[in-house]
């Protein structure tokens, strides 16, 4: 299973979430096989997914899911930290971790080396670390949803890319519609 | 009152309540007072870029956010700033230590104090110097201007003005 195939696993359980979603190929992904208001597409911050997540999360009480990537992470790694020391119940983070920047060309990331993901959020404090493979993601999102404690989600799955059109809303309808849905 | 208690009463005025901080020496009595206010909460982050992530997120959940953090980090916040910030029309108060000026006995600080001002005219982020404490009467006014046009705005404060925390 590639990412998108993991993605189509989840849109039934996180469509009415609020989700936080990549940017590239993961938020086009989620554009193109269930666009919500309740998506926010970051389109600009690589590895900053994770943090408006977090800081989501921290200023409500609604579930927020981060749908973040194994580059990303490596990029912002002093997310993990910040997330572990900031309990927010109501944090899910799902790394999708297919071990290479798929929006730019499929080029190895070091989680597809030597560098567990899983290892490093555990060292960094995070509680409740669950790596699992791309076909069991669906059964993890389901356990966090249900759960009262923040998720890190670390799903391995394959390598690859569906053919996705770009986002062309404008972020302020983005943003705007989002902040609907939270408030809704 | 000393600046840093100016600072905290005009953030209250404003319903500031999520605060991201990166530490300098400079800031550290404004960050002490936010550690231990009630009325908010303070999240530490470990980069300027990703506190902007974490601000941008709590502004979406409906809290007031703001960051403090140092000029010299001007330069990895530029994305987040153009792309995260400006690109989905967000407020973001950025009260920034301003290192590198008279008074800076590190001579490196005063390397990025130089492109301080230009980085932020360039990303055309209304900018305020203070310099006097008296300046920081202002605060409470800019961070209201801030939320009102949605749109990150810098309070640069100087060693000279520290004089007065």
């Amino acid at each position: 299973m590639i990412r998108s195939d993991v993605l189509k696993t989840l849109i039934p359980l996180i469509s009415d979430e609020l989700v936080v979603t990549n940017i590239g190929l993961p938020s086009q992904e989620m554009h193109l096989l269930d666009d919500q208001p309740s998506n926010f597409y970051m389109l600009g911050t690589m590895g900053l997914a994770s943090s408006i997540g977090l800081g989501l999360a921290l200023a409500q009480d609604k579930k927020v899911i981060a749908v973040d990537g194994d580059g990303s992470v490596l990029m912002n790694f002093g997310t993990l930290p910040t997330i572990a020391n900031n309990p927010a119940p109501n944090f899910i983070l799902l790394i999708i971790d297919n071990g290479s920047y798929g929006s730019t060309g499929d080029q190895t990331t070091y989680t597809g080396m030597k560098t567990s993901l899983a290892d490093v959020a555990r060292a960094c404090g995070c509680d409740n670390v669950v790596e699992c493979s791309a076909e069991d993601t669906k059964d993890a999102v389901v356990k966090a949803l249900a759960g009262e404690q923040m998720t890190l989600i670390i799903s391995k799955c394959e390598s690859g890319n569906i053919k996705v059109p770009v986002i062309e809303m404008d972020p302020v309808v983005i943003k705007d519609r989002f902040m609907k849905a939270v408030n809704a | 009152m000393s600046v840093n208690d100016v600072i905290m009463q005009a953030m209250r005025e404003n319903g500031i309540d999520f605060v991201t901080t990166v530490p300098c020496k400079q800031l550290a009595g404004v960050i002490e007072k936010i550690e231990q206010a009630d009325d908010m909460r303070h999240v530490p982050a470990n980069r300027e870029d990703e506190g902007m992530g974490l601000c941008a997120g709590a502004y979406m959940g409906g809290a007031k956010p703001a960051i403090i953090m140092q000029n010299t980090a001007i330069g990895v916040t530029i994305n987040a700033l153009a792309t995260l910030i400006q690109f989905y029309r967000m407020p973001l108060p950025m009260l920034i230590s301003y290192r590198g000026e008279v008074g800076e006995p590190v001579a490196c600080q005063v390397e990025m104090a130089v492109h301080t001002k230009a980085l932020l005219d360039q990303l055309s982020i209304p900018t305020y110097h203070f310099h006097n404490p008296e300046d920081a009467q202002e605060t409470s006014a800019i961070l209201s201007h801030c939320f009102m046009a949605r749109k990150p705005v810098a309070l640069l404060m100087d060693a000279t003005f520290w004089k007065g925390a």
